[in-house]
């Protein structure tokens, strides 16, 4: 049987004490890919951020389990440590703070120089490393970028906000590629030892990324769970509205 | 040429301004302070030095126990140059009084970029001198490793009074670091430093500035540069630990075509500190240009950070950039930028930011797994990082330690 990776059980949660999500259940298993579909503002990046312990997302009710672990208190920085990572949409600039220093800081000395340096090559980050992270960066960079962050981080769950967004169809492939890299999906199912929860708005990423599970998350609850293609393929058709008759 | 009618008219105008109120600062009261030093001894060997002297100055990139990684090394203690030495053919190194003596045509330099009568404070070093520093690279020389100058105050409650003049000829290149420290006892004490710069066709000085002073110094440096054709002047300015009042205001002249200047400060405000920290740069000469980048924190203490350009040519550009940072609830920084452009065709601009450290940027850091303090200590590291061309690789590495060392005191 299939050891969970991440249980989240009725979760609540605001922002500023106005109510966003509400009685969010799911459950991902080790090694398993998960999708979460939903119009703009329903609450997707507002779970990541949550799962991913940002203060202002406060949690007004619910819990979230991680590796058997309760860490529904527990600051960012030791959910990191835990091995929970973060692909943002649109991340900060960290202004004097140089993209190469930003890789080898997420691999806390965990990956040598050499191993830094194929992550730099295999995410096409070469000719940005000496810049300012996420100063002056295109769609595509931002998520090359994130993306090797989290190939030097290894985190056990990652989880991807958009990863397709504002990134060409020739960066597209690439990016593709690098999540199935970060979620080994190249190893045997029963291998996998990595678990993702991926935010998509267009669907695009699945032309590249095999996923178990796909949610829709509407009015701050999840509604639908089932097989991603089959959702997406209704929400292209149909759009949210064939959703939002679910939740009558 | 040194002429005694000259003398005699700069000493006028010098005692005409001995009560005239600075442009900015505070006034400061220099009856309060002592004008007069005993003379020490000279050092061959500037090893000797007293241990703690050396331990101070070392914090401001001065390193007298090997001198192998410098092209040459002048210390002044209190008012008498206690070392002097030239490890490079074509550059000259030696006290202000010596070199004055030595060159009857160095009277043509004296108080020329620096006006004798600017305020009190010039006035006050030319009527009560106390020695300098002169450094000059001969036509077409270019020093190897950098030179190393110090200023130390090891009297107390002295008003130590200082006139350096540095002299690149044509094609020529400096590179220094100077030092500016006082005994680790935290006395009182007064630093009045008249610098004048002259940078000749085609050469270039980089001038790196490390001050080291304690909670109850005063400061009033005054320095001027005068830039020919071609000419390259690069400053930097690192101050770090806290001091009562400093104000410090350099200006350049840029009266050849094509200069270019860049003005870098890094400052860091403690409780208790008042800093006022400007550049002034005034482009004279057709198709010049010239960059002010400041960066400011204040964990508590109060800064000003202003910045001055003025375009008078044709095709001249200037850019001035101040980013202020406050880390605790207290203290305050004061951005003054200004431009004023005198004809069509140039091109000046600036930007200013100052506030807290964005708390989106914090938790960035930590959902990588960086704690909150490693995260806002690389926050800040980057804050005052800034890149700095032209510099040889041992005068960036200073600068590096330098700031290194600090952080972990400021936060």
């Amino acid at each position: 049987m299939s050891e969970p990776m991440l249980i989240i059980k009725g979760l609540a949660v605001a922002i500023d004490d106005k109510p966003i999500l509400h009685d969010v259940n799911l459950t991902i298993n080790k090694g398993e890919t998960h999708v979460l579909f939903g119009p703009n503002g329903h609450g997707k990046t507002t779970l990541l951020m949550t799962i991913m312990g940002v203060p202002r997302y406060k949690i007004t009710g619910g819990e979230i389990i991680f590796k058997g672990q309760d860490i529904t208190e527990m600051p960012i920085d030791e959910r990191a440590r835990l091995g929970i990572g973060m692909s943002l949409q649109r991340p900060p600039v960290v202004r004097g703070v140089k993209t190469r220093d930003m890789v080898s800081a997420c691999a806390r000395g965990r990956q040598s120089n050499e191993e830094l340096e194929t992550i730099v090559k295999s995410t096409n980050l070469s000719e940005l490393v000496e810049r300012d992270i996420n100063y002056g960066f295109s769609g595509g960079e931002i998520k090359r970028s994130e993306l090797a962050q989290l190939l030097a981080q290894q985190p056990d769950l990652v989880l991807l906000d958009e990863p397709e967004s504002g990134v060409d169809l020739v960066n597209i492939s690439l990016i593709g590629e690098l999540i199935n890299t970060l979620l080994q999906k190249k190893h045997p199912i029963r291998e996998r030892e990595r678990s993702g929860l991926i935010i998509t708005h267009t669907g695009h990423i699945l032309e590249y990324v095999d996923a178990r599970t796909g949610y829709v998350l509407l009015g701050g609850t999840i509604i639908c769970e089932g097989d991603p293609h089959e959702i997406l393929k209704t929400i292209v058709k149909q759009g949210y509205e064939e959703c939002r008759k679910c939740m009558m | 040429m040194h002429d005694v009618n000259s003398e005699k008219i700069r000493k006028e105008k010098a005692k005409m301004a001995a009560s005239k109120r600075a442009r900015f600062g505070e006034d400061i009261d220099l009856n309060k302070y002592e004008h007069v030093a005993e003379p020490l001894p000279y050092k061959e060997d500037p090893s000797s030095i007293a241990p703690d002297a050396k331990a101070q100055m070392l914090q401001t990139g001065i390193t007298v126990d090997d001198l192998s990684q410098r092209s040459g090394t002048i210390i002044q203690i209190d008012h008498s140059v206690v070392h002097s030495t030239t490890q490079q053919s074509g550059i000259e190194i030696m006290s202000t009084t010596k070199a004055l003596e030595k060159y009857d045509w160095l009277h043509d330099y004296y108080w020329k970029a620096v006006p004798v009568d600017t305020d009190k404070y010039t006035a006050h070093v030319e009527l009560n001198p106390g020695n300098g520093y002169f450094i000059r690279a001969l036509p077409g020389s270019k020093t190897v490793y950098p030179i190393q100058a110090c200023l130390y105050i090891g009297k107390k409650n002295l008003a130590q009074s200082v006139h350096n003049i540095i002299i690149a000829e044509e094609g020529s290149e400096l590179h220094i670091i100077t030092g500016c420290t006082t005994s680790p006892s935290e006395e009182a004490a007064m630093h009045l430093g008249i610098s004048e710069f002259y940078i000749k066709k085609g050469a270039k000085i980089s001038f790196t500035m490390i001050h080291n002073w304690s909670p109850e110094i005063t400061v009033r440096p005054r320095t001027g540069i005068i830039i020919e054709d071609d000419g390259i002047y690069l400053n930097n300015y690192i101050i770090m630990k806290p001091v009562k009042s400093l104000q410090t205001n350099p200006i350049a002249h840029c009266i050849g075509k094509n200069t270019v200047s860049r003005f870098n400060s890094i400052v860091v405000t403690p409780p208790g500190s008042n800093m006022d920290v400007g550049s002034q740069v005034i482009l004279d000469g057709a198709g010049s240009r010239t960059e002010i980048i400041s960066r400011a924190i204040t964990t508590g203490g109060n800064f000003i950070s202003r910045g001055y350009i003025e375009g008078n040519a044709p095709e001249v550009k200037g850019h001035l950039e101040c980013r202020g940072l406050i880390l605790k609830d207290e203290g305050q920084i004061y951005a003054i930028p200004e431009l004023k452009g005198n004809l069509a065709g140039i091109d000046l601009s600036h930007e200013a930011a100052v506030g807290k450290i964005a708390e989106e940027e914090v938790e960035y850091l930590m959902m990588r797994g960086l704690s909150r303090r490693d995260a806002t200590a690389t926050i800040v590291r980057g804050f005052l990082h800034i890149d700095i061309e032209g510099l040889p690789a041992e005068l960036n590495e200073q600068i590096k330690q330098t700031i290194a060392t600090a952080e972990q005191e400021m936060l």
